[in-house]
């Protein structure tokens, strides 16, 4: 038997019952960390509840089992609507062998975390790491737990282990034929200490892995119960309204507080860091109301003429610059195969900035007092959102904590910037004590983004006399997002994201073999800040590449699926989902009358994705996307039916961008506000998506982003099919495609 | 003061007579299922019904209503998710981030008022929603399965 009488004490002082997580602690482990009682109380009586669990001691720290049996598993990393919650807790689930239908969840909070020694591990959020960056060790979770259950019910019965079965969250004696269930030994098995080693499944054994079961988290978003950030209400509370300096690198200078303080509901006019003003009042619309008519005067900066033009100056002189430049991948002289070449083929693209434009406008409700602050937040990153919570605070991070809800949406808006959330403490600092729910209008969500950062490329191909690729230069200009928001993970001061897909081997390799390669950036940094956006790096580079080899294609006077195949002999799974679009498109044979199709495929996020899309473009120059075959192989697939999700969602994001997404600078600002400016594709423009799910096994590819990258350059092949035309230049709202 | 008729009762409201619907719903009754996203109309997440007509909440000043229209917010769509299209949207794991989802919904359910088995034009006609995550085949899947629940439910009466 493994139960541990002498220390069990010991054990029993550092294990954390889940009523304890969040609600201060018993027996001797008061760390100051976990909201006292009383509040948790305070918040337990408003619409807002942080836990599924009762108290019952947990198993382990993934696994909370009632007595009624239902099985609380413990999700680090958020749901913003990527199905992960679902997924993670089906891997949990899988190894736990527990009841399915009795399956809820629950979000430690970061400060839990780091008072448990990171036992949830990262709750980062982004780079579709979700699954792939956890599945071990939350299967490892799911197992312990299942260990500890079954030896809490041998020692129950006084019959070894090994003659116990479970299926279901039911523990058979198999001699006996004696039964009980996880909920009847969860307390017993809390007591005892967890194995050293366990041995995971198979994959080929696996039962909930790879089936697609529901989403855990759909009821509350079908009837409004679904509580998101902006919905929060805490008793006491008060709302504010921020307005920030609408140029980048600009500062507060002055504003007229007498002039709104009257106004209804009105509390407070406050300044916020160095660079914006907040009304705070009962009512978040009354604080709108005040804030719209505050004069406000702005120091506007270094920055104030900065424009779209001046910023396009700095990416064109990049593109053939000596000045800064990195290389991202070689092979062979690209030099002397281009002066070689039969045939060389030239071009120029470019892509805007674009805004993560989630559906619920950034915001953060903070409470401070001179011994905590508490932060309840949509965010991707729970640890990010505390330290940013503790520094905004100026108290010690094991005195903050940070709930999570659930996400409005998220696209790498909320995962590595918390500026509302240090806006939101700076804001309730003033404020000692009353809780401060903080919600950005859609128009300072719009001019206070972190955007996609804006690049050219300057690609040159050469062909021999057969029409084969025989060299090509890559020559990326533009900003690089780790230099403005992870210096620390540029290496030597190159910035390897920029080459996302374009890289020699790993989760973002290049697709082909091309004989004399070389890809460079030079990194040109305008002073609009870059960020993290749904796909990262990989939506242009997508563009620059398929694109581009459609270009060669053409130019050599081959078909681009049979052009494309020539390179790929040594990358059989992008070989694979190649394939599989183009058989289940119908490629080579006839399309509809007027129908055109395109073709692309990536390595990203070391998911292997393809897409061939169908479109039309009548003698007006509208186009219609009729429908897009893709394939993605991920390795291992936890939720087919979640993955075509993603997939669909992808092609939304992406097409989104590919037709309208822009944003402009004019003097120092961002120009678009509101979705009028920036609009985002509705459901008539919805292709009909054909998703094929082709799990090869042996390895996890992310799910989130990679579909994104292969919408735009499928599209925009086809386009060329359709018109001739080539578009270089995004987003095509932007271009007439009537027929060249 | 207003008198409002939310859900088939009767409130009386405190608040300027300028203040948007969307923000009375939200702020004043705690419904807060109807969702500030765009604040000027365009992306649907405000929608709720008046008078069984899809609006846009945020653009609605609480000042142009009275106690005599039927104001109905997705929390009055049905007591336990058993609208034909909380069952569809069930049936097919439509939400993903879900925050669109309430003005989605209440927008399908104004669109089947009218046409109770919509063609996909007239989804693309009516259902003019934003939804970043991408939930749109979905949608159009889900407003077609409810469509057929309900004439399957009428057929079951005997026929409207």
């Amino acid at each position: 038997m493994m139960k541990k009488e002498r220390i069990n004490v010991s054990r029993r002082e550092f294990l954390i019952s889940s009523t304890s997580i969040g609600v201060g602690i018993g027996a001797g482990f008061s760390l100051g960390l976990f909201l006292p009682l009383s509040s948790r109380a305070a918040i337990a009586a408003e619409t807002w509840d942080i836990r599924a669990s009762t108290g019952v001691p947990e198993v382990n720290a993934w696994v909370v089992i009632e007595p009624d049996d239902t099985v609380i598993i413990r999700i680090a990393r958020s749901e913003m609507g990527q199905g992960t919650l679902t997924g993670l807790a089906q891997m949990v689930a899988e190894e736990l062998e527990c009841d399915w239908s009795k399956v809820t969840t629950e979000y430690p909070t970061p400060g839990e975390n780091l008072a448990r020694d990171k036992v949830w591990r990262s709750f980062s959020t982004g780079g579709s790491q979700g699954i792939r960056g956890s599945h071990d060790y939350v299967r490892k979770g799911g197992a312990v737990a299942r260990h500890m259950l079954i030896e809490a019910a041998a020692e129950k019965w006084k019959v070894p282990m090994a003659e116990c079965q479970v299926a279901n969250s039911v523990i058979t004696h198999m001699p006996s034929g004696r039964t009980t269930t996880y909920g009847k030994v969860a307390a017993a098995a809390a007591e005892l200490f967890p194995p050293e080693q366990v041995e995971l499944k198979d994959p080929k054994n696996w039962v909930l892995i790879g089936k697609s079961v529901k989403r855990l988290d759909t009821d509350d978003k079908l009837n409004g119960k679904q509580v998101f950030g902006a919905d929060l209400q805490l008793s006491g509370m008060l709302n504010a309204a921020i307005k920030a300096c609408p140029v980048f690198g600009g500062t507060l200078k002055s504003f007229e507080a007498t002039k709104v303080r009257k106004m209804p509901g009105v509390r407070a006019v406050v300044a916020v860091e160095d660079n914006a003003v907040a009304v705070v009042a009962d009512t978040w619309w009354q604080a709108k109301t005040a804030l719209d008519a505050l004069p406000v005067i702005w120091d506007q900066g270094p920055n104030a003429r900065m424009s779209s033009a001046s910023i396009d100056q700095m990416l064109d002189e990049g593109l053939t610059s000596k000045d800064k430049v990195f290389v991202g991948n070689q092979n062979g002289d690209v030099k002397k195969a281009l002066k070689g070449a039969v045939k060389t083929v030239e071009a120029t693209y470019a892509y805007p900035y674009q805004n993560h434009a989630t559906m619920e406008p950034m915001n953060a409700t903070a409470r401070w007092t001179k011994n905590r602050c508490e932060v309840w937040c949509p965010t991707q990153n729970g640890e990010a959102a505390l330290q940013a919570a503790a520094e905004a605070a100026g108290l010690p991070i094991t005195k903050c904590d940070v709930y999570k809800i659930h996400l409005g949406g998220g696209f790498g808006r909320r995962g590595a910037f918390h500026d509302f959330v240090t806006q939101a403490v700076a804001i309730a600092k003033q404020m000692p004590g009353i809780p401060i729910k903080l919600l950005w209008s859609r128009e300072e969500d719009m001019t206070h983004g972190h955007y996609h950062p804006v690049t050219k490329c300057k690609l040159v191909g050469g062909l021999d006399d057969q029409g084969n690729l025989t060299g090509l230069h890559v020559r990326i200009s533009g900003q690089s997002i780790l230099a403005s928001v992870r210096p620390q993970w540029l290496q030597n001061g190159v910035d390897m994201i920029t080459f996302q897909g374009l890289l020699p081997d790993a989760d973002h390799a290049i697709s082909y073999t091309v004989p004399n390669l070389l890809v460079e950036h030079a990194m040109r940094n305008p002073p609009v800040p870059p960020g993290f956006w749904r796909g990262v790096n990989i939506n242009q580079n997508a563009i620059y590449m398929e694109c581009f080899l459609d270009e060669l294609a053409h130019a050599a006077g081959k078909d681009p699926l049979a052009f494309r195949r020539k390179l790929m002999a040594n990358h059989p799974k992008s070989l694979a989902v190649l394939n599989a679009v183009a058989k289940q498109a119908g490629w080579g044979k006839p399309a509809a009358k007027g129908v055109h199709r395109g073709l692309a495929v990536v390595k990203t996020f070391a998911s292997y994705v393809a897409a061939c899309a169908e479109v039309s473009v009548n003698d007006k120059g509208k186009l219609k996307i009729h429908r897009i075959v893709a394939a993605t192989d991920p390795g291992h697939a936890v939720n087919p039916q979640q993955i075509e999700a993603q997939v669909e969602g992808s092609f939304v994001f992406g097409l989104s961008a590919l037709l309208y997404g822009e944003c402009t600078v004019r003097d120092g600002a961002i120009e678009q506000t509101n979705f009028h400016n920036y609009p985002s594709m509705l459901i008539t423009e919805m292709p009909r998506v054909e998703v094929i799910v082709m799990p090869s096994g042996g390895f996890w590819g992310g799910i989130g982003e990679p579909a994104i990258a292969v919408a735009a350059p499928a599209v925009l092949n086809a386009i060329f099919a359709a018109t001739g035309k080539r578009i270089r230049q995004f987003p095509l709202k932007n271009t007439d495609l009537r027929s060249a | 003061m207003a008198k409002l008729k939310i859900n088939g009762k009767l409130v009386d409201i405190d608040v300027d007579g300028s203040t948007p619907l969307l923000w009375v719903l939200r702020e004043q009754l705690g419904l807060t299922g109807t969702k500030y996203s765009c604040g000027i109309g365009l992306c649907g997440a405000c929608a709720v019904h008046i008078n069984g007509e899809a609006v846009r909440s945020c653009l609605v000043p609480v000042s142009s209503l009275n106690a005599s229209q039927e104001v109905v917010t997705i929390e009055g769509l049905s007591a336990d998710n058993s609208h034909p299209l909380q069952q569809a949207w069930k049936e097919l794991d439509v939400p993903q981030c879900g925050y669109c989802q309430p003005g989605m919904i209440m927008t399908a359910a104004a669109l089947l008022n009218t046409h109770p088995n919509p063609s996909d034009a007239d989804i693309d006609a009516n259902v003019t929603n934003i939804c970043r995550c991408g939930t749109f085949n979905r949608v159009r899947r889900g407003i077609h399965l409810a469509a057929q629940m309900n004439t399957k439910s009428s057929s079951k009466r005997g026929g409207a």
